[in-house]
């Protein structure tokens, strides 16, 4: 198993025609990811070739599930018209869309969001690196080859600290890792990945690390309390982050009192998560974890 | 981006927001003119990006032209909290019957807008929030449905507005809707709105934040910003399409990835605490490319912060290789003696990741005398906090 993303996955990317679009199917094709066709409504019927793998372009999402089977789509679509190409996955019906797009207006956002309710696509992202469950699939922009496949599973706001944990942890290795973004309102929560992290009979440990802003991380720590058995190792990026500065990340800023790294180490330290101080330190909680299991 | 009270007044009024008269000046002199031009009677109000300002005297009533020339001079200059007061705006005086709040806001942890209305308006809603939170009516709003007049008319109910200004509450609560929708804001707020002795409804206040990611649909939006309060050097890191923060520490620091460059401050400022409490000096994150050019300009922001004495450069090569990076560094650096800047502050690099004994050697055999690499990410920060504490 794994979580959200399998080696059965077929993956179809919005905007693979566009630079970001063509680099990273190329990557995810080289990572064994299971590619089957791109959407692009203005070069419908064209085919790309990928280092000799030809992925066919259709016109529409609905098109391309009709052909292919698709059941992932990985949007690199600009800003601008993101929020539409989302729309066009949730109408299609996806079953997961995973939202690369940095810069995408927080109305527009709170727009899919919502439209999504009720509907059976979930949302990974936006402005996120994707999600990869090493040796399977990979649908984003998470380099493959940090880290080959084990039994951690790893929930992160942040692209390059899902990397350096990765990386650190390599030679223990992920079920699954996920990067959920570090937008304001972003579909996947820690909480979902951590339920699905508790389901999956492949993860034995589960990793989960936060940033300033919002309040995800103490309702995630609220959630564990209750109902996480797994172990969890916590990381939380900002100590230092003044109030009211946004800190690269849309949704990285301390407002006021609220939003800050030291309630939400305290709130995961209260639900019994340990905290590491930095990076290295929590992959040594980790390490210390998977050794006693 | 946080606006100004007359921008947003201006704003209110062109999306038809009842607001009073008003009108900005820099002197006291033009605060007298403003004043003459609205038959005597005057609000001058210090505009300043902070709460509390009323408190803190920044907002006083002036009875004639030449008390408004007086006051002005009394505001202009004044400190309020740390903010500097550039600007006054002049407001037509209003008879106050009663004073209420209303709100749209971004609800990030119902991924939702949400209104927000009271009848207890004038005095800070968080403490009305947390006093006496029956008096504050919060209610959900669908980002695809909008505040219709129906929902405008359940916002009010909700907040128990009293009936005779049921429908003018309703149609402000319509209008600031347009204002939250159209101009992409993440908070508009109007406290107090007030009820006149004339029984007009009129905005008297307001709070605007615009989301900056969507100014690509709003040209206009850029003219709103307050150059003069941004800090030089973040104003230079912008010029260049960098991602600087200005910190009050010493050590400068360049990374890639917005959450490896915050662990990255985290992680100089508990190294620092053995070095005399030495801090980090900025965040700087130069993203996933951190090529040659990229690195220089960076580099050149930070080694021109007089607080910086060490740089830490912290890159994990993800995307990017390692062997990319590290020429990116030589290159910046050669970059730099070409163009007669004159480097004297020791950098501490660490790189890990992609192709990372690749990109050690590059540095190895550059050897360059202020570049020291150190392999962990714990160990450089400690190097670098201790080379800021000893210059």
């Amino acid at each position: 198993m794994s979580i959200f993303l399998t080696e059965k996955s077929r993956v179809i990317v919005q905007g693979m025609t566009g630079s970001e679009g063509s680099k990273h199917t190329r990557r995810m094709l080289a990572a064994g990811t299971r590619v089957v066709g791109g959407v692009n409504p203005r070069k419908a019927g064209e085919t790309v070739d990928f280092d000799g793998t030809s992925v066919p372009v259709f016109g529409s999402v609905a098109d391309a599930m009709a052909e292919t089977g698709a059941d992932v789509s990985v949007i690199f679509v600009p800003p601008a018209f993101a929020k539409g190409a989302v729309v066009e996955a949730i109408d299609a019906g996806i079953p997961l869309a995973v939202v690369i797009t940095e810069g995408i207006p927080v109305h527009d956002s709170t727009a899919f969001w919502a439209y999504a309710q009720g509907k059976q696509t979930r949302i990974i992202g936006p402005n996120c690196p994707g999600i990869i469950s090493p040796g399977k699939s990979n649908a984003g922009i998470i380099p493959a080859d940090i880290s080959g496949p084990g039994r951690i599973g790893l929930v992160s706001k942040s692209g390059t600290l899902t990397y350096q944990m990765m990386y650190e942890l390599r030679d223990i290795g992920f079920s699954t890792a996920i990067g959920i973004g570090g937008d304001p309102v972003i579909g996947t929560t820690h909480i979902d990945a951590l339920q699905a992290f508790q389901d999956d009979p492949e993860t034995d440990a589960i990793v989960m690390i936060g940033e300033i802003g919002g309040d995800a991380e103490e309702r995630a720590a609220a959630y564990i309390k209750d109902n996480v058995t797994k172990p969890v190792v916590g990381y939380v990026a900002g100590f230092t982050a003044p109030e009211g500065k946004t800190m690269g990340h849309a949704g990285a800023i301390v407002s006021g009192s609220s939003g800050t790294a030291q309630a939400k180490k305290e709130a995961l330290e209260a639900a019994g998560v340990r905290v590491g101080k930095t990076p290295s330190e929590t992959a040594r909680l980790m390490r210390d974890i998977i050794a006693g299991l | 981006m946080d606006l100004f009270e007359y921008q947003a007044r201006d704003i209110f009024a062109a999306h038809g927001v009842p607001v009073l008269g008003g009108a900005t000046a820099t002197t006291p002199a033009e605060a007298r003119a403003i004043a003459e031009s609205f038959g005597g009677r005057a609000v001058v109000k210090a505009q300043v990006k902070v709460g509390g300002r009323g408190k803190a005297g920044g907002v006083k009533v002036a009875t004639d032209p030449a008390d408004a020339e007086a006051k002005a001079a009394q505001i202009l200059g004044m400190d309020i909290k740390g903010h500097t007061v550039h600007r006054v705006m002049l407001a037509e005086t209003a008879d106050i019957a009663e004073e209420y709040y209303v709100s749209f806001l971004l609800d990030r942890t119902n991924r939702t807008f949400l209104a927000m209305a009271s009848v207890e308006g004038g005095m800070d809603i968080e403490e009305v929030a947390t006093t006496k939170p029956e008096a504050l009516a919060k209610v959900p709003v669908d980002a695809n449905e909008g505040v219709t007049p129906a929902k405008a008319r359940e916002i009010v109910a909700e907040a128990k507005f009293p009936a005779e200004v049921a429908d003018q509450v309703a149609d402000v609560l319509v209008k600031l809707w347009d204002v939250f929708i159209k101009e992409d804001a993440t908070l508009v707020e109007v406290n107090p709105l007030v009820k006149t002795a004339a029984g007009d409804v009129v905005a008297l206040d307001g709070k605007v934040t615009l989301d900056e990611n969507a100014g690509f649909r709003h040209a206009d939006h850029a003219a709103l910003e307050d150059s003069s309060a941004v800090d030089p050097l973040e104003q230079a890191a912008r010029a260049k399409g960098l991602n600087y923060v200005k910190l009050d520490g010493e050590v400068g620091i360049i990374g890639n990835g917005a959450g490896l460059v915050m662990s990255t401050l985290d992680v100089v400022a508990y190294a620092g605490e053995e070095f005399g409490g030495v801090k980090p000096a900025n965040f700087l994150d130069i993203g996933g490319g951190a090529s040659a050019q990229v690195m220089a300009d960076g580099l050149e922001i930070i080694l021109g912060d007089p607080s910086v004495r060490s740089v830490f450069v912290n890159v994990f090569g993800g995307i990017t290789a390692c062997d990319a990076v590290a020429n990116g560094i030589v290159q910046a650096l050669q970059l730099m003696a070409d163009r007669g800047d004159e480097v004297t502050k020791p950098l501490v690099v660490r790189l890990d990741g992609n192709n990372v004994l690749e990109g050690r050697r590059i540095l190895d055999e550059a050897n360059h005398p202020l570049v020291q690499q150190v392999d962990t990410m714990d160990g450089a920060a400690q190097r670098a906090a201790e080379l800021a504490a000893a210059k």
